[in-house]
């Protein structure tokens, strides 16, 4: 039955799910993490890479393999941007423990 | 790599991303949910690379953007992370248009049929000016957080007409892109450049303080751009990365909307009161207020029992956080209960204060937000407000006021209240604030760093 189903609607699906998921994950998100929460998603909206990664992937080398070799540059930037940013924020928010007193 | 293990694969990534959110319900598991969304990240590009042939290519092209993806995240000033995450938020925005083009030219390398399908088509359709509007949104948001560009709003007459009426174009030529046979390359290009245009013009009427919405917005944006890449490539787990980033981006936008106590659509139609909101009459008496120094401020702080600082974005503008932890340790030797009030807003994004804050490394239990301290301020003995101003304006309380109903911090309350400000220039609502004409209330005038330097010396 699963075969008569177009790939439409299933992707419908996960995405319907997928969303209901981001609404209960971010609304538990303690509001002073709010700017590594933008930094953190915007590094996963990255995720667009893959695209990327495929338009630049045939062998035999078009404009369009160019344009996508350049979306993987500029995915990239942010991949290692938004991590590693994300990463010196949340080292701030850990060194706290380490005045212990305060 | 057979098409399940890909696909498998994708649904470990997925998971990841998911992990990494929720990571960040506090401050402990935080790091560790970073790495999990990085390990998403690895685990999706190499199993994506078994797909490609040109792997020097991409290879290639990662290390360039790693250079300057890790040059960026290790110079980057945390006083500046608003426009940081605008930039890349247009980055992103770009990439998915990029793509878009790319599967338009040559959809068989994405896996999908030669002569793309309506449902392709329209799912293009969806990613590009999703993407375009993002990227170029994004670029007017950087350029205004970033001083390039001033913050004040651009409007002009037949604005929402020009942006209705260009959308309109944009869907005509959408359906027109849909309903040819072969590929249109016409329709496609130009309903990409008015979707650029539009992100501009959208944008351009948002002013500064309204920017925690805008980015939040924009946020969510890249997500949805995302997602819709994901549709048109027919990829669960760009469906669910970019829902995850696009509901988080949206609950942010809510959430800033409601600290400010304004409508989504009406922030977003720009223009602070431009939309006929009603000014209150000035009742022509002359208000005087009363100036001190940082020494008196000093000195006063010194002998209270209990400092309650309120940052704005003024802090943010004078860098002042390092010498904010100065005094704020500086008290507490001498006994007295310092803690920080945060207002949602305060700031050009959500969290900007506490991640400044925390730069500083003031310990983030004595970091609070609005509702776990506005009942607390009338047992505090002197308030500090540093370059805030509109949330912390007793109007808000006033019926009639444009800012009725936002929910401010009540520092008026407090036994002392001390605003260090530049001038006695109204705020971003353009309001005159009764709480700087109040007996109790000194106004210290000067740049928040050196005020709070200055009061450090004299304590």
């Amino acid at each position: 039955m699963i075969g008569d189903i177009d790939p439409l609607i299933i992707n419908l699906t996960i995405f319907v799910l997928a969303i209901f998921v981001g609404y209960h994950v971010v609304w538990n998100v303690t509001p002073a993490l709010h700017t590594p929460l933008m930094s953190v998603t915007n590094a996963i909206s990255s995720i667009i890479i893959v695209g990327a990664m495929l338009a630049a992937g045939p062998a035999d080398t078009d404009w369009g393999v160019w344009l996508g070799a350049v979306a993987v540059t500029l995915a990239a930037v942010n991949v290692f941007g938004g991590f590693l940013v994300s990463q010196r924020m949340l080292e701030m928010f850990k060194k706290k423990d380490k005045k212990g007193s305060a | 790599m057979s098409a399940n293990m890909v696909a498998l694969a994708y649904l470990v990534a997925s998971v990841f991303f998911i992990l990494a959110l929720k990571g960040l319900s506090s401050p402990e598991s935080a790091r560790r949910g970073n790495v999990f969304g990085m390990l998403g990240m690895l685990i999706a590009v190499a199993t994506t690379m078994t797909l490609t042939e040109n792997w020097l290519l991409i290879i290639g092209c990662i290390a360039i953007g790693a250079v300057i993806g890790t040059i960026i995240a290790k110079r980057v000033q945390m006083t500046a992370m608003p426009e940081l995450v605008a930039f890349m938020h247009s980055l992103v925005g770009l990439a998915a248009v990029f793509i878009a083009i790319a599967a338009v030219n040559n959809p068989v390398s994405f896996g999908l049929p030669a002569v793309l399908p309506a449902g392709s088509k329209l799912e293009l359709f969806l990613g590009t000016f999703i993407g375009a509007m993002t990227w170029s949104g994004s670029v007017i948001a950087f350029l205004k957080l970033s001083g390039r560009m001033s913050g004040t709003p651009v409007v002009f007459t037949g604005q929402h007409l020009l942006n209705l009426l260009l959308a309109i174009v944009m869907v005509g030529f959408g359906l027109w892109f849909f309903f040819s046979d072969t590929t249109n390359w016409t329709a496609f290009i130009a309903m990409t450049a008015i979707a650029f245009l539009l992100g501009f013009l959208i944008i351009i009427p948002i002013g500064g303080a309204d920017m925690p919405v805008v980015i939040s917005m924009l946020n969510s944006y890249s997500g949805w751009a995302a997602a819709g890449i994901g549709f048109s490539l027919g990829n669960p787990m760009l469906i669910i990365a970019g829902s995850l980033v696009g509901s988080s981006g949206a609950i942010l936008s809510y959430i800033m909307c409601k600290a400010m106590n304004r409508p989504f659509l009406s922030v977003i139609l720009g223009g602070f009161g431009s939309d006929g909101g009603t000014s209150i009459a000035d009742d022509g008496t002359q208000k005087t207020h009363r100036s001190g120094s940082a020494e008196d401020a000093a000195f006063l702080m010194g002998n209270a029992d209990s400092v309650v600082i309120i940052p704005g974005y003024g802090l943010a503008v004078a860098r002042a956080q390092h010498a904010v932890k100065e005094l704020a340790e500086i008290l507490h030797e001498k006994g007295v209960n310092v803690r920080f009030a945060i207002h949602p807003v305060a700031g050009r994004m959500p969290g900007h204060m506490n991640v400044l804050l925390a730069e500083a490394e003031i310990p983030y239990e004595q970091v609070l937000e609005m509702e776990e301290i506005n009942s607390d301020f009338s047992n505090t003995d002197v308030v500090l407000v540093l370059g805030a101003n509109d949330v912390v304006n007793p109007a808000a309380n006033v019926p009639g006021s444009p800012i009725y109903g936002m929910p401010i911090l009540e520092a008026h309350k407090a036994r002392t209240v001390m605003v260090v400000k530049r001038s006695m220039g109204v705020g971003y609502a353009g309001l005159d604030n009764d709480l700087f004409y109040m007996d109790k209330t000194m106004m210290i005038f000067g740049d928040a760093k050196k005020v709070v330097e200055n009061m450090v010396k004299a304590i």
